[in-house]
């Protein structure tokens, strides 16, 4: 350390530091009702601007509802800021990873964020940007078993009136947690949109799941939007996945803009949308769930959802609606396994084809199966694997 | 696809029959018993083919796996720990097979040593539900993965040899 000047302008230059860094948490007041008054301090103003356009009949009834955003990574993080600065009465955010230096090239976090969870982080951040939203954290892992349970219950009483949720937002970026999200929604009847960027980057889709009514993500194998690469010039050596801040922040304003049409009801909200980056192509279509779906509780809400009257409206008359359950439709193909996995691919709509066929019958590899015999016992079993 | 070496591995290990994951209760327990007589004739197959390559154990619930796995190279045994749990949605979905030890120093692995699988291995075990369990992902997805990532990490020298390692300099 060295004189007295030295000192001094040390104190002045971290002076100037505690300055900017108090500028940075001034913090706004909460807002009891959403006004309409077109003033630079009222935060709702180009939003409720909505209403007096005829866009949307009742903006600030957003308040009222909770949404839960499962994953809080490159779509989950950006939907979550979408939603927030809306306005949303609560926010759900489920994620069990934490900040990394590697996500910064994806949107919202920041990197002074590293090693903290990535809900606590979001929920900082969201806060400080709209404190009228309640924000609630669930820091786990949903697809093992005891979460999951937990999962379930908080879904369907955590919303502002205490039973399931308005609407869950899958932002997840495994199948196996889609799947997991997917178990839940049907039995509890929950609406939700799945959505997803593949892991080349250029491609992704949001769908909208409404159990018993709509495809739910096990009524068929996995949905494929077509990317235009050609897969025999795609490496994959050494990488995962590949992602870009764009195609994620496009999918994160296709599945908050539909989540806003559909909780205040204004146009028509999507049921199957993709998007395709190399050549701006944007896929629709509609699924109808598959009738021999491989989830119970979506068989248990198709026929709820088929005894019930329904409205029919213009548009939905014109719709084609693609069905998933007629067999040659996309199971006739049986797969030998040795075939290239691009032949088996099927185009179900113009840019949209299933991951791969599923087998009409049996593969043939069989050596016989486990015997499942009863006489056996299970502690017998983990002692021989044991002392092998 | 499937090449003949893995055709012929797959062909000795028995498949399964129940569809039942670990919120099926009873069923579940009928499943356990189908995952270990498999796993128990996958690892005596690779004992007599001199290709001992794996062990696993369960917690009692058989929810959550941990084990070891070894590769040989250049005459030499790297082991790694493995670990996994099981998913709500299997056998649906297979489990993310873990190598703890080897987190961030591959780019082929997910956050927490997961690693990454071939596009192949997903179709295939789609394709196979629930006829394919515990023992399949270990052939069809640790083993492949070990087969290539663990040459390329000797070789970049990320892992080195653990026992009778000669003194080196650090
Ligand atoms: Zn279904």
């Amino acid at each position: 350390m060295g004189t007295l000047v030295e000192l001094q302008a040390k104190i002045a230059e971290l002076e100037e530091k505690l300055k900017a860094a108090q500028q940075f948490v001034v913090k706004r007041e909460k807002i009891d009702v959403m006004s309409s008054e077109v003033v630079d301090t009222n935060p709702y103003s180009r939003l409720m601007a909505l209403k007096r356009m005829g866009i949307v009949d009742n903006y600030e009834s957003i308040r009222n509802f909770t949404v839960a955003v499962v994953g809080v990574g490159g779509v989950g993080s950006v939907t979550a800021e979408m939603l927030t600065r809306c306005g949303i009465g609560r926010l759900l955010l489920f994620d069990y990873d934490k900040v990394e230096l590697a996500n910064m090239n994806r949107l919202f976090f920041q990197p002074h964020q590293a090693g903290i969870s990535k809900v606590e982080a979001a929920a900082q951040t969201l806060r400080n940007i709209n404190p009228d939203v309640d924000i609630q954290t669930y820091n786990y892992n949903i697809t093992t078993v005891d979460n999951f349970q937990h999962f379930m219950d908080t879904i369907s009483t955590q919303s502002l009136t205490g039973g399931n949720v308005d609407l869950l937002l899958s932002c997840v970026d495994n199948f196996e947690a889609r799947y997991a999200i997917n178990t839940a929604c049907n039995e509890l009847n929950q609406i939700w949109i799945e959505s997803g960027v593949s892991e080349n980057a250029v491609s992704g889709h949001i769908q909208l799941i409404i159990p018993g009514e709509t495809a739910c993500f096990a009524c068929a194998p996995p949905l494929v939007v077509a990317s235009h690469i050609d897969e025999k010039t795609l490496k994959k050596d050494g990488v995962c996945a590949a992602s870009l801040p764009t195609t994620m922040g496009i999918i994160a304003g296709l599945l908050v803009q539909n989540t806003l049409k559909y909780l205040l009801k204004f146009g028509s909200t999507a049921n199957y949308l993709g998007y395709s980056a190399l050549i701006d192509f944007f896929p629709t279509m509609k699924l109808k769930p598959n009738p021999s779906c491989d989830d119970s509780y979506c068989k248990i809400r198709q026929t709820e959802f088929s005894s019930k009257p329904k409205l029919i409206t213009d548009d939905q008359k014109v719709e084609e609606e693609k069905p998933l359950h007629e067999d040659n439709n996309w199971g006739i193909s049986l797969v030998d396994e040795s075939l290239p996995e691009g032949d088996c691919k099927e185009e179900i709509a113009t840019g949209i084809s299933l991951a791969y066929a599923l087998p009409r019958q049996d593969v043939d590899v069989s050596p016989g199966s486990a015997s499942a015999a009863d006489g056996i016992n299970l502690d017998d079993l983990m002692a021989q694997m044991k002392s092998i | 696809m499937v090449d003949e070496g893995t055709r012929k591995t797959l062909s000795g290990i028995p498949l399964l029959q129940t569809k039942a994951g670990p919120r099926d209760k009873e069923l579940w327990i009928q499943r356990l018993k189908e995952e270990y007589q498999s796993l128990i004739k996958y690892v005596q197959n690779n004992k007599e083919a001199d290709n001992d390559w794996f062990r696993l154990e369960s917690n009692k619930e058989g929810t959550r796996w941990f084990g070891k796995c070894w590769y040989i190279h250049d005459l030499l045994k790297y082991e790694f720990e493995v670990e996994f749990d099981i998913p709500v949605t299997y056998p649906h979905t297979a489990p993310e097979i873990a190598l703890p030890e080897l987190d961030g120093k591959t780019a082929k692995m997910y956050r927490g040593g997961k690693i990454c699988l071939s596009d192949h291995f997903k179709p295939l075990w789609g394709r196979n539900v629930p006829k394919f369990g515990l023992s399949h992902a270990m052939a069809l997805g640790l083993g492949p993965w070990l087969a290539v990532e663990v040459p390329d990490l000797i070789s970049k020298g990320i892992i080195t040899y653990k026992e009778k390692e000669p003194e080196k300099a650090t």
